[in-house]
């Protein structure tokens, strides 16, 4: 997308005059970088030994990949149950019987308004109180994570049904369809489609809120990789950097995979 | 609101991880019959327990579980470490899935009612850390209008505040780590947490960090066991007592936190019950 | 029950804090969100490339990761001090945090309010003799913003959640107090649990309604 509509194409002054703004804002964004990289390096955050460790491949091996696995295992099973999640609660939000419409809505409601750290905490400590188990921080994490986007999910499917056009159910009931098999066969597979740039950047989120598996001692990137690593050099913030970088790249990928995805659809 | 609860356990248990193995009633019994134990420690806690790069474990509680295993009849290589966290090491006795904890882990009447426990092996004391040229922090008293850091969560930086100096700033970070880091900073002042925790990262930081020295409470670690495995406690404090007296004890804690400069204590007397 | 109701004070005094922190970090992130958008669709290549990469770093790193580097990298080595007081100095840490997360999705749904203003508009405005700067804030943006109501209630409501992970700055929100309050009073982790979450369906169940009402009663017809 341009927005090349918003202003004039420059004339030979507003070129010139574009080119000295150009440069005022590098060296601006320059100086900035520049401060940032002496007060770090004031408290010694580029030394060497701070940044080798990274590099090491025994480094990766015990903290990186396992917690790289944790955090693609909690989001892999995140996205199927919350996938599932999602589209059984959005049927059943758009049921015709509202004994299944009324309390749908309000799981959905509830749900999407309790913050996922409470979510997680909760599953962790509260499931013994209620079932007599103690659940993993695995499955405490997957709990949270299901259920909460699970049910934003579940809206974004809503909406993508709400967004067809009227004829598509009328038609589908005019061929004599069930109600189950519009919903089934017409309305979701062309909602899904819709919405697909909105449940990827859904999965996007659920996968960095996999984050937060740390707070119940969950073995993933930040608790297993970032502070693992930072227990045996105290390197923090480079290990942070490289963290963060990880998730980044990850995410990005994700990205350019939902436009491939929607671009191969013809959309 | 009661169906609401009902679908809450639905999912728990929907998600929750079953565990089958084969259940002993003592870790004698399992360690005679598999000459294999899982035993629950730290992993981020240099000097007591730390998950190294290479993989394998290090510090002072793994020299204790490893002497302790060893004392039952498995062998260093048959151990197998299992990360806890403060918040599930009783859940995992409970669960059988690790057969003992080693992991800085206090005796405490509460905690007597879910798990039993061996020992103490050592008795630590509520410090402070601070930077190596602080002279004028010699303890607790001498906090007021300083920054004092602690871990999110914990009680030692509010009986600090409470209880010597009323005019400290708190600060709570996520992680020891983190305000190690804040201390040699310098933007903190002190870390308050137990004295050997505290050893550990001023053996990590030898030169930079020290620890003040005046123990304000006293923790006693023990090793904690499932609840009414009576013989295995006995054996345990059996292979504490051992250790104790045939010097490995000393060693153990002088190899894991003696860089420190912390003045090593004397093995503590068991409290058998 | 008992929990809670003793606790009442500290429970309030931590949910005044979310609030808090919302309403300080939403402002911020809607001044910012709106400058980022601004520099996205400028005429200058550098400003725009500056956007952008902030904007992608910002959206996918997470949330606990961006209160890290506010906390330690904007706090600790960096040097700022926003406050000789901890807990002031912490919390407009979180604000900083929170702020700098935010406004990259705020500034996602401004630009693609951006895409439903038909040309016209601005091709109008240019006709007019308005510069980029006039046409985007009395034109496209007003516009703009009209279509986004509903998406910029979901980040708000999205933030009020947000706010329990300033936990990782040392702030004690929520969040915090209902860990402590856990782990004090265990037989009634149910009770507890129920008790946070309600407040934070109260929080954010009328913010959707206004919302929801907002967007209705701004559409621009066309």
């Amino acid at each position: 997308m341009s927005y090349a509509n918003l202003y004039e194409a420059p004339g030979p002054r507003g070129v010139r005059r574009n080119r000295v703004l150009a440069a005022a804002v590098a060296l601006v964004l320059l100086a900035l970088a520049y401060v940032v990289y002496v007060r770090f390096d004031e408290k010694e955050q580029w030394a060497a030994e701070k940044w080798t460790p990274l590099l090491r491949g025994d480094v990766w091996a015990t903290f990186i990949l396992p917690g790289l696995a944790g955090t693609l295992g909690a989001a892999v099973a995140g996205v199927v149950l919350a996938g599932l999640f999602g589209l059984v609660f959005a049927t059943a939000r758009m049921s015709d019987h509202r004994w299944i419409r009324v309390p749908a809505a309000m799981v959905v409601e509830f749900f999407r308004s309790v913050p996922l750290l409470l979510l997680i905490f909760f599953a962790f400590f509260g499931a013994y109180v209620l079932t007599g188990f103690h659940v993993s921080a695995f499955a405490a994490v997957v709990f949270g994570l299901t259920l909460y986007n699970g049910s934003v999910i579940a809206e974004i499917v809503r909406a993508g049904v709400r967004s067809l056009p009227k004829g598509q159910r009328e038609a589908a009931y005019a061929m004599g369809m069930r109600k189950n098999q519009v919903m089934r066969l017409v309305l979701l597979p062309q909602a899904l489609r819709a919405m697909l740039p909105a449940l990827v950047s859904q999965f996007i989120v659920l996968l960095k809120d996999s984050a937060l598996g740390l707070i119940v001692g969950y073995d993933e990137l930040v608790d297993r990789g970032l502070n693992g690593i930072a227990a045996n050099f105290s390197n923090v913030i480079p290990a942070a950097i490289l963290i963060a970088a990880i998730f980044i790249l990850i995410n990005l990928a994700l990205d350019r995979l939902a436009h491939r995805l929607g671009a191969a659809r013809g959309q | 609101m009661k169906s609401r609860y009902a679908l809450f356990a639905v999912l728990v248990l929907a998600t929750a991880c079953g565990g089958g193995q084969e259940t002993y009633a003592s870790i004698v019994d399992k360690a005679k019959n598999d000459k294999k134990l899982v035993i629950g420690v730290k992993a981020d806690q240099p000097g007591l327990g730390l998950r190294t790069p290479d993989g394998a474990f290090a510090g002072f509680d793994i020299e204790v579980a490893r002497y302790v295993a060893k004392e039952l009849g498995v062998e260093p290589a048959n151990i197998t470490f299992k990360e806890t966290v403060s918040a599930n090491r009783e859940a995992f006795l409970e669960q059988g899935q690790v057969d003992m904890v080693v992991a800085t882990y206090s005796i405490t009447d509460a905690r007597k009612q879910k798990v039993s426990f061996a020992g103490p092996y050592f008795v630590a004391g509520q410090d402070l850390l601070v930077r190596a040229d602080e002279s004028a922090l010699t303890g607790p008293e001498a906090l007021n209008g300083k920054k004092l850091c602690s871990v999110a969560g914990s009680t030692p930086a509010q009986k600090v505040k409470s209880e010597y100096a009323k005019e400290v700033q708190l600060q709570e970070e996520r992680t020891y780590s983190a305000c190690v880091d804040r201390v040699l900073g310098g933007q903190l002042d002190a870390l308050t947490t137990d004295n050997v925790i505290l050893a550990g990262y001023a053996a990590q930081h030898a030169g930079k960090l020290k620890v003040v020295g005046k123990p304000f409470s006293t923790e006693k670690y023990g090793i904690g066991l499932r609840k009414d495995d009576t013989a295995g406690r006995k054996a345990v404090n059996d292979a504490l007592q051992k250790m104790f007296s045939d010097g490995s004890w000393t060693k153990a804690l002088q190899a894991s936190v003696g860089a420190s400069g912390f003045a090593l204590p004397q093995a503590p007397q068991l409290e058998r019950y | 029950m008992e929990a809670l109701l003793f606790e009442r004070d500290t429970v309030l005094a931590a949910f005044w804090m979310t609030v808090r922190l919302t309403a300080v970090s939403a402002l911020g992130s809607l001044v910012l969100g709106t400058l980022l958008t601004a520099m996205r669709v400028a005429p200058l290549a550098s400003l725009r490339g500056a956007a952008g990469v902030y904007v992608s770093v910002a959206r996918n790193t997470p949330l606990t990761l961006v209160l890290l580097f506010t906390g330690l990298g904007v706090g600790a080595n960096l040097g700022v001090e926003l406050s000789d007081d901890i807990a002031t100095n912490n919390f407009w840490l979180a604000v900083i945090g929170l702020t700098a997360y935010t406004s990259a999705f705020v500034c996602e749904a401004l630009r693609s309010g951006l895409n439903t203003v038909p040309v016209g508009q601005a091709e109008a405005a240019r006709s007019l003799g308005l510069g980029f700067v006039k046409t985007l804030r009395l034109i496209t943006l007003p516009q703009a913003f009209r279509a986004v109501v509903a998406p910029l209630g979901s980040i708000l409501i999205a933030l009020t959640k947000n706010t329990t992970i300033a936990l990782v700055v040392g702030v004690s929100e929520a969040s915090v107090r209902m860990r402590e309050m856990i782990e004090t009073y265990g037989d009634q982790v149910i009770e507890i649990f129920l008790g946070f979450a309600a407040g934070f369906v109260l929080l954010c169940l009328p913010m959707g309604l206004v919302f929801g009402w907002l967007s209705r009663r701004m559409a621009v017809a066309r």
